[in-house]
């Protein structure tokens, strides 16, 4: 039987949650005999080359990119598991949700302290960049997510005890050490 | 100002309990509470400010800005909705060039949506500082605004004034009672005022509550305890002093017969008090009349003079030594959830009206933590006949559990509005023929925190044991949406009354709320019919009071009853379906870094 | 001995003294009945329902219901376990609670039952309150957001006989806990700390108060809520 295949993405997120991924140490060997990864930063490859079993998602949806991402994702893999705080309910970027999307971009782009090059006042609106959404949205808001791992990030042991759960069919075990929000 | 807040105050003897009197004479006096006022009360009633602000804001009548010269408050429940009030808004904002929320600029009227007001049976219908307009239309409102521009007092814009003692001189209202209650049934059994006082204190205390124990009288209000239980639970609680409260804060929507019962009849309800006071040894009473009914007040302190002249009220009543009973009416500030007895004795006690826990219950530590008997202005009214006909007699009306009749308030789409007062064990089939209804999709029973029956239903009896209503009874006609007129109002409702002390009644009612809103915008899946059936089950469950438990009523009754309408909401097979709108999600952002969306 | 008197919590046979809160007799006898509102020596709420129980098959607050000899309590059965964790969830998305970025996470005792009782995720969705802060007293910082309204502040923090905190309105989006500026500046720092302990969440803070303890040695990063009852 063909290994089942992981794809992984961060969207509005900081990457923490893939690092917590690499903090299985070693067992990212046996990781490696269990699935197959394809899209994912982990191998480094771009786009989708076929169907996929598993994906995991970081980061919630701050703007156009992040919401096509995961449609993309969910449309693509079988089972979708949601990864970190930021996916599960926004996270550290939907602080700003209490805050009109105006005053977040001039904030970033003319108001903030460390905008002093910006001297003609761009506020950056290239076609090619992804429209800002009027807050962040967790990602099940937006697909229907399979599983939940909260944390900031999930710890290793959970990423770790979840996929091999899924992949072996064994039961999932979470000692009260592993299921954080922070 | 500060001296006349502080002269209020006063007035009532730097008495922190009777905060709600203070709020009341100062929200009078000043058209809200200003900040001034607020600075004051707390130095004379040695609080923090935030605590006044606490049982302030929690009262719909009481603002922090001014309402305006000419305060209109429209009711915005089912039935005035039915009834064409959203026309009505409209006239009042295109006359008063000024939205509903606000107050115009000149500062003349303002426009206030309110819950029911209790005039069901004469929609559209509103208060204008307090005087109630009813069966509105959009000529008479143009002329109440012109009235108000031409400086007029509200009470001479009144006109034609209603049936009955409406048309007495210290009411001079247009509200109609709409009495078809049947001589010779129970409450309009004629009889003679103070009859019954008499021959109740001419027995023992011990006696009278034995007869109304045997007469198997249930609270009228809803909950349907055993009215002489109550009193003998107060009577044998240890207490030195044993306060009686008469229940006048009707504000189910949908209910109205306790205002016909006090404008018609108040002399059977205060005879009833008196009996009850002697009963369970109380030496004070209240009358908790609600805000909306305030244009009675003067009325009822009239007949409340009346009967002290006769020796009805006052000391030794009747003759009777040791026997002394007096009335005071304490008004509300609007807040239906002090319909409960605990809030509303929290009310009369100058706090917020939040339900107590219970244990202890009122009839144990009620008013000022004294033994409290609460009843319903129906109950004690019946009382007086129970006294004066017997228990037996009284027990032969009815149904096996439902001891004698029922005041109905019936509204919506039947030609009969108005007050019945019916035997227990009528069928809702008969009830819609007396009312003169045809067409009826749904009846709902004892208002938002009842039941929404449909046609497979209507021939259950009006009763404890298969349908009980604290009277209020809505008819729904086929043409009405059930779910966006009916269910989605009444959240709403109960979202704005609940007290919001526990938490499933503070939150979960706005989610569901959301949930029956995605449904009905097209986003739902059968999956989330289920879950709003299933999350409606912890109201009943986890909540405090009646409010909270029922809270959720408007949704579980529509799906057991009128399933079909949730699942027509339902346009796809898909088990997930985003609300997420992509067009609504980057406009702000779009425009303000002037960038033409591009979202397909 | 005669005040002793016995009840019956989920079958075991428990010993306290008349008069005592079912919550109360449960913990003296090694049984976590789970609360977010209730606090020792303040008078009980009854407002955050979590530790509703049943005497028989009636639904209680076992805060604010005194043990009666003889009764016979339900807690930990999976209707109550499951309304429980409901009412968990419906606190988590009606206030803004990001834990990553909260001064009390780890020692957040709606966390902790987050934990205890398994919250993956809350089942309804967030509604991302915009209820706003108030900093401009002395010590206290209070972010209403982050407030799940158990009236902790409101019974328990009292200067000079006053309410520092207080309810605010009713009903839908206007309701808050007001904190009393005015009362709060003359909290000293003493007064403020234990105002930030009262609350349950993170919604009082003591200025520079903020991650105290490193993580893992926070009060619930090793072991459950309600252990500390039920190893005892």
């Amino acid at each position: 039987m063909s290994k089942p295949v992981v794809a992984t993405t961060s969207l509005a997120g900081c990457f923490g949650c893939h690092m917590s991924l690499l903090d299985i140490d070693e067992r990212i060997l046996e990781l490696i005999e269990l699935v197959e990864f394809n899209k994912s930063p982990i191998d480094d490859i771009k786009t989708f080359t076929k169907q996929c079993d598993i994906g995991l998602i970081e980061g919630g949806c701050c703007n156009r990119e992040n919401i096509h991402i995961s449609k993309n994702v969910r449309k693509t893999c079988k089972i979708l598991f949601s990864l970190g705080e930021c996916d599960l309910m926004g996270g550290l970027p939907a602080l700003r949700n209490g805050i009109p999307v105006e005053e977040c971009i001039r904030e970033a782009y003319l108001d903030g302290p460390t905008v002093g090059l910006n001297k003609e006042q761009i506020l950056p609106n290239d076609d090619e960049l992804p429209m800002i959404l009027d807050k962040v949205y967790p990602c099940h808001e937006i697909v229907k997510i399979d599983y939940y791992l909260p944390g900031c990030p999930p710890r290793a042991d959970l990423i770790w005890n979840a996929l091999v759960a899924l992949v072996t069919g064994d039961e999932l075990k979470l000692p009260y050490e592993v299921v954080k929000f922070d | 100002m500060k001296d006349k807040v502080q002269n209020i105050i006063r007035n009532y003897h730097d008495d922190r309990t009777r905060l709600m009197d203070i709020l009341l004479d100062i929200q009078a006096e000043f058209k809200c509470i200003p900040a001034e006022a607020i600075e004051v009360l707390a130095g004379q009633l040695n609080m923090s400010k935030v605590d006044v602000e606490q049982t302030l804001s929690f009262y719909h009548f009481f603002t922090y800005e001014p309402t305006g010269e000419y305060t209109v408050y429209l009711n915005d429940s089912v039935v005035a909705k039915m009834m064409g009030s959203d026309e009505i808004a409209r006239a009042f904002e295109d006359e008063a060039g000024t939205k509903f929320g606000s107050v115009s600029e000149d500062g003349l009227v303002g426009l206030f949506e309110t819950s029911d007001i209790g005039m069901n049976d004469q929609e559209p219908a509103a208060l204008i500082n307090g005087v109630p307009f009813t069966n509105l239309t959009i000529s008479k409102v143009k002329e109440l605004v012109a009235g108000f521009k031409a400086g007029k007092d509200v009470n001479d814009m009144v006109g034609q004034t209603g049936d009955g003692r409406n048309s007495d001189d210290l009411i001079k209202s247009m509200v109609n009672s709409n009495c078809r209650m049947q001589k010779g049934s129970v409450l309009c059994l004629e009889y003679e005022v103070g009859s019954a006082l008499k021959r109740a204190v001419n027995i023992t205390r011990e006696a009278v509550i034995e007869t109304v124990k045997s007469s198997n009288l249930r609270g009228r209000g809803g909950a349907g305890f055993p009215a002489g239980l109550k009193w003998e639970f107060c009577r044998k609680s240890n207490g030195d002093v044993s306060y009686l409260v008469c229940n006048a804060d009707e504000g189910e929507p949908g209910t109205f017969k306790d205002r016909v019962l006090l404008t018609e009849m108040p002399e059977q309800l205060f005879e009833g008090m008196a009996i009850a006071a002697y009963a369970i040894d109380a030496k004070e009473g209240f009358l908790y009349l609600r805000a909306e009914y305030n244009y009675l007040k003067a009325y009822l302190e009239d007949v409340l003079q009346k009967m002290r002249d006769d020796n009805l009220l006052g000391d030794k009543i009747l003759g009777s030594e040791g026997f002394n009973f007096d009335i005071r009416i304490q008004m509300g500030g609007g807040a239906y959830v002090c319909g409960e007895e605990s809030a509303l004795i929290e009310s009369m006690e100058g706090k917020r009206g939040e339900p107590r826990n219970r244990p202890p219950f009122p009839v144990q530590a009620g008013y000022h933590n004294k033994p409290t008997v609460v009843n319903n202005v129906e109950t004690l009214s019946t009382v007086v006949k129970i006294i004066l006909h017997g228990a037996d007699w009284f027990r032969a009306i009815g149904t096996e559990e439902s001891a004698g009749t029922k005041v109905l308030s019936v509204s919506g789409d039947c030609r009969k509005p108005g007050v019945y007062e019916v035997e227990y064990g009528m069928t809702v089939n008969e009830m819609l023929e007396m009312v003169d209804a045809d067409s009826v999709q749904a009846v709902q029973v004892a208002g938002p925190s009842g039941v929404c029956i449909g046609p497979d239903k209507f021939d259950q009896k009006i009763s404890f044991e298969q349908l009980p209503t604290g009277g209020a009874m809505i008819v729904i006609g086929k043409d009405r949406d059930l779910l966006k007129e009916v269910a989605l109002n009444y959240m709403d409702f109960f979202i704005d009354e609940s007290c919001s002390s526990c938490a499933p009644c503070r939150s979960l009612t706005v989610i569901l709320k959301n949930k029956l809103l995605k449904l009905m915008n097209g986003f739902g899946t059968m999956n989330d019919i289920d879950e709003l059936y299933d999350w409606s089950k912890y109201m009943k469950q986890a909540n405090r009071c009646g409010l909270g438990q029922t809270a959720a009523n408007p949704i579980m009754t529509t799906i057991d009853n009128f399933r079909p309408l949730y699942e027509a909401l339902v346009k796809t097979d898909d088990e997930f379906v985003s609300e997420f709108d992509m067009d609504k999600a980057v406009e702000a952002s779009c425009k303000y870094v002037d960038r033409v969306p591009n979202v397909h | 001995m005669n005040d002793k008197i016995k009840i019956h919590i989920d079958g075991k046979e428990c010993w306290t003294t008349d008069g005592t809160s079912i919550i109360d007799a449960a913990k003296e006898n090694g049984i976590f009945i789970p609360s977010l509102c209730h606090v020792d020596g303040i008078k009980p709420a009854g407002s955050c329902r979590i530790c509703n129980i049943q005497v028989n098959g009636r639904n209680m607050t076992a805060c604010s219901t005194p043990a009666v000899d003889g009764m016979h309590i339900e807690s930990n059965i999976p209707e109550l376990e499951e309304m429980r964790k409901a009412i968990i969830e419906i606190m988590f998305v009606a206030g803004n609670h990001f834990c990553p970025a909260c001064e009390k996470s780890g020692n957040c005792e709606l966390q902790a039952l987050g934990y205890r009782y398994q919250m993956m995720v809350p089942r309804f969705p967030y509604e991302f309150p915009e209820k706003g802060v108030n900093a401009d007293s002395k010590y206290i910082y209070h972010d209403r957001n982050r407030c799940i309204m158990c009236k902790r502040c409101v019974r328990g923090v009292i200067k000079d006989g006053k309410h520092v905190f207080a309810f605010n309105s009713r009903g839908g989006e206007n309701l808050h806990i007001e904190l009393d500026t005015e009362l709060a500046s003359q909290l000293t720092e003493a007064e403020a700390l234990a105002a930030m302990d009262i609350c349950p969440v993170g919604a009082i803070l003591k200025k520079e108060r903020g991650y105290y303890e490193p993580i893992g040695e926070r009060k619930y990063d090793k072991e459950p809520i309600g252990s500390e009852i039920e190893n005892k």
